[in-house]
């Protein structure tokens, strides 16, 4: 058997591309106003986990929790050459914080098994957190090395890894299974034509369903038939829901989260005056006592 | 973010558009082709989802890696030294990284590991990528060679060169050029001879000029019939990099810098003969030039864009006299008359690109289709398309690549003084589009191969086609002009083939196939408004504007002025 590792992927609102107000008047994120993107940390996380697949034959599985239209960056995962994907997607994880999130993913990763190494992006640019790695193996009591730039050596037993620190890097080592954070240190690779004319046929069993249910086709031996064809041709998405990761749900969703946010406030940023001066002796003397009224200069 | 598909809602119209359906379901055996391999369409609409698919890929591959590039590789260059060339590192990334979006074997079969894509959505992909990099689409465009070798090569040939091309591993150049050959092929001399022991071809000679020439396969045109010296004597050959196939040294040119022009001395290297002997010119070297032109119509087309780009930026944030200069009336008709040339050569490349297609689909059935198969019918279209195309292809180079020059022209132009400085991407443009209505055969080559069709009037049937659409209002009023003007041109065409004179014919054949150009785009752009009412803007600008240029052609070719011919040397000469 091949040896396994899991990347962790999550869809974001795109927070450069912001087409219109980002925060509903009740103070969450209006996700219609808000384009979904493959967090960019995630893809230098599936980045490594494909290198290292190319290096050392891993089988490189991704997992992503989100509403079921999160199947898109799962497939763009498949575009890129990863070989396994898992849509964990259930209404009883709504509304997770960090702490109910790490923990469903632990459970994923449990469910999966055998799994040497756990790759997450550092951290997720709608919440800035970068906590749900450290906690998936807190969670798994496994280590992990935060911060990595790239893998420098792996064994049976043991990686080898160079994170980033303030002002330089160091190297640790790091006995497997282990979950590694991964920074913007190397170049996500683009999805290949290929991966994509094969893999848009990739499939959920909820997409499944609703493509048949759109063709007319309802009962249930059609159902079965099509979801065999799919596995059978390597098109299917695992969807698994809570019970499937056998997660306690009072520890999933907005009963497993107790982080409540008290206040959301809309920053404005506002550009600061701009002066134009002309480039002359007289201009550029009344920039310089200005400079020097306000201690600038001098 | 810049994504060179997603942003450019010409080209979007262009595919959405596009009628391929003929053409995709022959390319792909009547979707038998989704049974055997994964990733092939199963119908024509997930044909066009993948080429729409591929295309955003390759526009975000060009607008977001490539182009921020561009200016590093036009500075720095390849490096030469010891007769071996080598890339500029980020030429090597843009190649590695084209190479892991698998489009390095977009026309060819799928099992020989390419997309067997329709030459038309492999144009696109030239287009951004030139937009981006225009020295990347040289090497990005030379999939022709592997076409070349998928067309006339022995199946033995095909196993052995085309996996290695469609991965990327392999990259080719078309040896044609001599020192003395340029425009007439038909002299070349490079000496291929045959062991008669081992039945073994060797190559002897010089090429210059030969774009990538540093490539590991190459397709060489060379002499094999010793006594022989017209196009009669050439055939075509097919020999990999090695100790006997020395670059002499690379040119320093005035453009695309990112890519090696070489110099090669051949002193004995092994080759294969590709195809029949004696049919390398005629044959084998016109098809591959035909779709090399085709590709250099596209690369044009991707610099103009480019530059028509960011002239337009500038001209929206340069201010003089407290007014941003795109509001004064002489900087807003350049860039109206850069972007109308833009779209006319665009709708002519993918008109030419759907007849190329057109006629390679038949062309394959009658050449290699199971006898019993071959119909009439086939037979017909294939003789049609072909003659269609041979038309076309010249046409749009001629106009994309001048159109080219024109634009690159007036967008340094716009810039002012800003342009001509090398800090802005104006002036690269500008040098780079100037082989563009070099090579591949000049304008003037261009004018000459497409006349002969336009004399036989072979585009008369598909203008006759749109000229019955159902336009009305303004888009009928502004066909009438158009009819009009095809009228004219039908009596220019008359009045010189009647007058019986070659060097007048020669003469005036710039401006037949100029007055031509804008009949036909203009029922491009009508047949366009049609489809979308947003566009009627556009053909009305485009055929207001054509009009008094017909006009001024037309004029010159009544005179039957031969003043010129008879007093050329005195006047030349002062």
């Amino acid at each position: 058997m091949k040896r396994q590792l899991m990347v962790f992927v999550k869809q974001v609102p795109d927070t450069k591309n912001v087409s219109g107000e980002a925060m509903t008047p009740e103070g969450t994120v209006n996700r219609s106003a808000l384009p979904a993107i493959f967090n960019p940390e995630d893809l230098n996380a599936l980045e490594l986990g494909l290198q290292l697949k190319e290096r050392y034959n891993f089988k490189v599985t991704v997992a992503t929790m989100g509403p079921p239209n999160a199947a898109e960056v799962l497939r763009e995962c498949l575009y890129r050459g990863a070989d396994e994907a898992i849509l964990i997607t259930d209404r009883a994880f709504a509304g997770a914080d960090t702490l109910a999130t790490s923990y469903a993913l632990s459970c994923c990763a449990k469910t999966v098994g055998n799994v040497e190494l756990i790759l997450c992006g550092r951290q997720a640019i709608d919440g800035d957190t970068a906590q749900v790695g450290p906690q998936i193996a807190e969670k798994l009591n496994i280590p992990q090395i935060a911060y990595v730039e790239e893998v420098i050596s792996l064994s049976d037993k043991v990686i080898k890894a160079k994170r980033a620190i303030e002002g330089g890097y160091e190297i640790l080592e790091s006995p497997l299974p282990t979950l590694l954070t991964v920074i913007d240190a190397n170049e996500p690779r683009s999805a290949s034509a290929k991966g994509i004319m094969k893999y848009k046929k990739a499939k959920t069993r909820s997409e499944i369903h609703k493509l048949m249910r759109d063709a007319d086709y309802t009962d249930a031996q059609a159902l079965a038939d099509k979801e065999n064809e799919m596995m059978a041709k390597n098109l299917w998405i695992h969807e698994w829901d809570a019970a499937k990761i056998q997660a306690d749900v009072n520890r999933i969703g907005l009963k497993g989260s107790p982080t409540k946010v008290k206040k959301i406030e809309n920053v404005v940023l506002k550009a600061g005056k701009v002066v134009s001066i002309e480039p002359t002796e007289a201009g550029i003397n009344g920039l310089i006592r200005e400079l020097i009224e306000d201690h600038t200069l001098g | 973010m810049s994504n060179y598909f997603t942003d450019n809602k010409d080209l979007q119209f262009t595919l959405a558009n596009l009628e391929l359906e003929e053409v995709v379901s022959l390319r792909e055996n009547n979707y038998k082709q989704a049974e055997e391999f994964d990733y092939a369409p199963e119908n024509y609409a997930d044909a066009k989802d993948n080429y729409k698919r591929v295309l955003e890929l390759v526009g975000e591959i060009s607008g977001e890696r490539i182009a921020p590039r561009a200016r590093v590789v036009d500075e720095e260059g390849p490096h030469f030294e010891n007769n071996k060339v080598t890339y500029h590192p980020l030429t090597v990334k843009n190649l590695e990284e084209l190479r892991n979006a698998e489009v390095f074997g977009v026309m060819l079969p799928r099992r020989y590991g390419g997309l067997n894509f329709p030459v038309t959505i492999y144009t696109m992909m030239t287009e951004m990528v030139s937009r981006a990099d225009a020295s990347l689409q040289n090497l990005f465009g030379l999939q022709d060679i592997a076409e070349t070798i998928n067309e006339f090569g022995t199946e033995e040939q095909k196993q052995k060169y085309l996996p290695r091309f469609a991965s990327g591993e392999a990259d080719g150049s078309m040896d044609l050029t001599e020192p003395d050959s340029g425009s007439d092929l038909q002299s070349v001399r490079l000496k291929a001879t045959l062991d008669p022991k081992t039945n073994q071809w060797y190559l002897d000679g010089m090429k210059r000029f030969i774009t990538n020439g540093c490539a590991k396969v190459h397709l060489v045109l060379a002499r094999s019939e010793e006594g022989t010296s017209d196009g009669r004597g050439l055939s075509m050959f097919i020999c990999e990099a090695g100790p006997e196939l020395v670059v002499r040294r690379i040119e320093h040119k005035l453009g695309i810098h990112g890519v090696a022009t070489a110099e090669l001395q051949y002193n004995r290297v092994p080759a294969e003969l590709c195809g029949q002997r004696k049919r390398g010119l005629i044959k084998y070297v016109m098809s591959l030039m035909n779709g090399a032109r085709v590709g250099i119509s596209a690369q044009a087309l991707g610099i103009a864009e480019a530059a028509y780009r960011e002239a337009r930026k500038y001209a929206a944030e340069r201010k003089q006299f407290k007014t941003a200069i795109e509001e004064f009336p002489p900087v807003f008709s350049m860039l109206a008359s850069m972007k109308m040339e833009i779209m006319a050569a665009r709708a002519l490349l993918y008109e030419t690109t759907k007849m190329v297609d057109l006629r390679n689909v038949y062309n394959s059935i009658v050449e290699h289709g199971k006898a019993e198969e071959v119909t009439p019918e086939h037979k017909q279209k294939d003789k049609l398309y072909t003659r269609i195309a041979a038309v076309l292809t010249p046409m749009s180079k001629a106009f994309a690549t001048e159109m080219s020059n024109r634009v690159c022209y007036q967008g340094i132009q716009i810039h002012g003084g800003t342009g001509y400085m090398k800090d802005f991407n104006a002036e690269r443009f500008y040098r780079d589009a100037r082989i563009t209505n070099i090579y591949e055969g000049t304008t003037q080559l261009q004018h000459v191969a497409a006349i002969g069709g336009i004399m036989q009037r072979v585009l008369d049937p598909l203008m006759d086609e749109i000229a019955g659409l159902p336009f009305h209002g303004k888009l009928k009023r502004l066909s009438t002009y158009v009819d009009e003007m095809r009228k004219k041109q039908q009596t220019a065409v008359q009045y010189v083939a009647e007058k019986k004179d070659s060097t007048y014919y020669d003469l005036v054949t710039k401006h037949l196939v100029d007055m031509e150009t804008y009949v036909f785009v203009g029922y491009l752009m009508l047949r366009d408004a049609l489809k979308d009412s947003e566009r009627e803007l556009f053909a009305e600008r485009y055929i207001l504007d054509a009009v008094p240029e017909f006009d001024r052609s037309y004029a010159v070719v009544m005179s039957g002025d031969v003043t010129l011919i008879d007093n050329y040397r005195e006047l030349i000469d002062y």
